[in-house]
């Protein structure tokens, strides 16, 4: 197994959540206690690690979430579990209304970082028009899309983030289609930068996290988020689930500088993609095609290599 | 300002601009726009404008034009966009949003047909379509309402006892494209006549709250019920800005809506825009023969100057209602919202709707014409009368 890039240095083992530094839960934290997520969640991961990122560069950030899972965290008025200003957008518009919140930012000389919290539907579908033309203004924003493969929200539908074969509640014989390439759709936008992350990797998911805090112009940034409710899957296997994908190369990790320049962050280790649909009953092993998956995989890496290679970051 | 001779786009998008500007020492402004015929000059102004602290987001659609003005509202910016037909259609998702949250937005509309078939011309039928959302409304007869009602909106709208978007319309081409003489205001007029912008519920660090989450039903209610009562508080609030403004400007915006000869009329018209303009001279002329015609001309739509008409309307028999509007199965929506005015408190009164200049066909004083005539014939209202269409062409 080659060692993980960003893991170099890295206590042997580090735990998820023990390699981002432990910021104690106070009133000010970004995802408080009292959430309504399932257990398992990939995005309850994901918020905590940005919570800490935040913390940790003492930053604040405000949130414009469309309708997805992340617009239910918070719980029903009038409590919330999010700890920082937060303002529920429509489905499509989260990155128009994060536009107009960083103006005045800006034009007010005032800090702190206007992200973008959203699910794969509100970022591949039907946000994809404003979240294209955000990035070709490359507003000052972090959009971070949680991808869970799912419209989690309502239930368990398709998306076009959807992978090959999986069963979902609109293609109940298993989805035919691939799911799109968005990295390399933020990247053809030449925004400053764009990356995946897995909360497997969490020292690089933190570096990410603070790279972007650190861009002028807008970041774009795909977790990962196992949804244990809508891949089937046991929620204690969350974080193994997204390690297997990013060592098998089904979610590569790498980051695109303004759509130029590649940086590839950790080799797969030639793990079996066969172990990761195994875990998760969203998939059904006798209908996937693990020949295909496998090429199709070994082909992309390649091309990123290449892309590491001819235009190195 | 000298009075200029400008457009109704040209008088808005510069209205927007100058009342944007005017914030410069708070929060700035900010504006999303997006082209449409026939407002796009509106845009194109705005998008021309020296803001000192502003920003204007040329962005991919209507609905995003909205989206980044609830942003910059929610951030503090007076904010504010324009649009027209099928791109009001397109935004409508965050119209409503602007009005939920509660956001001082102002938002010119050029009244245009909705399409397919597609028809550039003027129909109110696009802005009517948005009247159940917690907006203000306010429709123009010329240029200079144009310019007068932009600016007061923002007044209006951004008054902490009401928070509510504006929405200014004018008619297609009649207005957006006709050049008129029109008092434009200076800018420092405009800091005179706008406060800066103190948005109560705007996101701050020191502050942070969660807007929009779930709510359940309790909550949903209490929050229609207070822009309910927001909406009760406008016209005492219109009237509080309508003075302060013949202060700094020097003339007079109007009220809620005008009458014409209607204290001894038997026969009143209602009508709005610019075919209130030529119902007028009508009226003008048939009072001068002797019939005792009156008219009202309505300024504010939303919330509807109910008891205003009601009393214009007091010594009338018959009432006939011009829409530039059709609702489908229905008829008129302006003569739908006077036929509720008078439910249960004048059932005597005869009220007609007359379908008028749909789709932009041209409302001449012989259309108007028409409307009396027919109207003086009848002993009972019936459906909608469909003005411009021969006889024979009408389907029963
Ligand atoms: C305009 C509009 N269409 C449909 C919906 C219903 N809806 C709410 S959330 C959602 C799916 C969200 O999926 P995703 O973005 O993947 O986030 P997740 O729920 O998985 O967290 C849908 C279809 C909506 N709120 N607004
Ligand atoms: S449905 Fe999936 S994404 Fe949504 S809260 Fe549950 S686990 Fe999380």
């Amino acid at each position: 197994m080659s060692t993980a890039i960003e893991e170099r240095g890295m206590p042997e083992g580090a735990g998820v959540l023990t390699a981002i530094p432990e910021i104690p839960c106070t009133e000010d934290c970004l995802l408080r206690p009292g959430n309504t997520n399932c257990g398992g969640c990939g995005m309850s991961i994901g918020l905590t690690m940005l919570g800490r990122a935040l913390a940790e560069a003492n930053e604040t950030a405000m949130f414009a979430i469309p309708a997805c899972c992340g617009a239910v965290t918070a719980g029903a008025f009038p409590t919330t579990s999010y700890g920082v200003p937060t303002v529920n957008t429509t489905f499509a518009a989260a990155p128009a209304v994060a536009s107009g919140l960083a103006a005045v930012r800006d034009m007010n000389g005032e800090s702190g970082q206007v992200v973008v919290w959203a699910g794969d539907g509100g970022t591949y579908d039907i946000g994809m028009a404003t979240l294209s033309a955000a990035a070709e203004r490359n507003e000052n924003i972090i959009y971070i899309c949680y991808d869970n493969e799912i419209y989690g929200n309502t239930g368990g539908q398709r998306s076009s983030a959807t992978p090959p074969g999986a069963r979902t509640t609109t293609t109940p014989e298993g989805k035919r289609e691939d799911k799109k390439d968005i990295i390399g759709i933020m990247a053809a936008h030449g925004v400053p930068y764009a990356a995946t992350l897995s909360m497997a990797h969490p020292a690089d998911f933190r570096r990410k996290l603070m790279h972007a805090f650190q861009t002028e112009g807008m970041s774009f940034l795909l977790i990962h988020s196992p949804c244990p409710t809508g891949w089937k899957s046991e929620p204690g296997d969350s974080v193994e689930l997204v390690r297997l994908a990013v060592r098998s190369g089904l979610f590569p990790l790498y980051e695109v500088f303004e759509g130029k320049r590649w940086r590839i962050n950790t080799e797969p280790d030639g793990a079996d993609p066969a172990e990761y649909y195994k875990r998760q009953r969203r998939f059904k092993l006798e209908d996937l095609d693990l020949d295909t998956t496998r090429r199709v995989c070994a082909e992309r890496f390649e091309r990123l290599k290449k892309m590491a290679e001819v235009f190195p970051a | 300002m000298p009075v200029e001779i400008v457009t109704g786009n040209h008088a808005a998008g510069y209205t927007l601009a100058v009342a944007g500007e005017a914030n410069r020492n708070a929060r700035g402004a900010t504006c999303g726009i997006y082209p449409i015929t026939p407002q796009t000059e509106i845009v194109e102004k705005v998008a021309a404008f020296p803001f000192t602290k502003g920003r204007v987001v040329p962005v991919e659609s209507e609905h995003s034009a909205m989206g980044v003005a609830i942003g910059g509202s929610l951030g503090g910016a007076r904010s504010f966009t324009a649009s027209s037909s099928n791109g009001l259609a397109y935004m409508v998702e965050n119209i409503m949003v602007a009005g939920f949250y509660r956001l001082p937005i102002v938002m010119v509309a050029v009244n245009r047909t909705l399409g397919p078939p597609w028809n550039i011309w003027a129909d109110q039928g696009d802005t009517l379509m948005l009247r159940d959302f917690p907006w203000i409304q306010f429709y123009c007869s010329d240029n200079q309402e144009v310019t007068d009602l932009t600016m007061l909106a923002f007044r209006l709208a951004e008054d902490h006892r009401i928070l509510l978007p504006v929405l200014v319309s004018m008619d297609a081409f009649i207005l957006s494209h006709t050049l008129q003489e029109t008092d434009l205001p200076t800018q420092e007029q405009a800091d005179r006549y706008l406060p800066d912008l103190e948005l109560p519920h705007r996101m701050r660090h020191d502050d942070p709250k969660t807007l929009g989450g779930l709510v359940w039903p309790d909550a949903t209610t209490t929050l229609r019920m207070e822009s309910h009562e927001a909406m009760l508080q406008v016209p005492a609030a219109y009237e509080q800005c309508r003075t302060t403004f013949k202060d700094v400007f020097g003339r007079d915006p109007g009220a809620a809506l005008d009458t014409f000869h209607t204290d001894d009329a038997d026969t009143v018209l209602v009508a709005s825009g610019t075919v209130a303009t030529t119902a007028r001279e009508v009226v003008k002329r048939r009072r001068a023969a002797g019939e005792k015609v009156g008219l009202v001309k309505i300024r504010m739509f939303r919330p509807f100057p109910e008891q205003a008409l009601r009393d214009a309307c007091a010594s009338a028999v018959k009432v006939g209602v011009l829409d530039r509007d059709y609702a489908a199965g229905v008829g008129g929506v302006w003569w739908q919202d006077t036929r509720a005015a008078f439910q249960g408190r004048r059932d005597d009164l005869l009220i007609q709707g007359y379908l008028v200049g749909i789709g932009g066909g041209d409302v001449t004083p012989e259309t108007v014409d028409r409307v009396l005539d027919d109207l003086g014939g009848r002993d009972a209202a019936g459906g909608p009368v469909w003005t411009d269409m021969k006889p024979e062409e009408v389907v029963a």
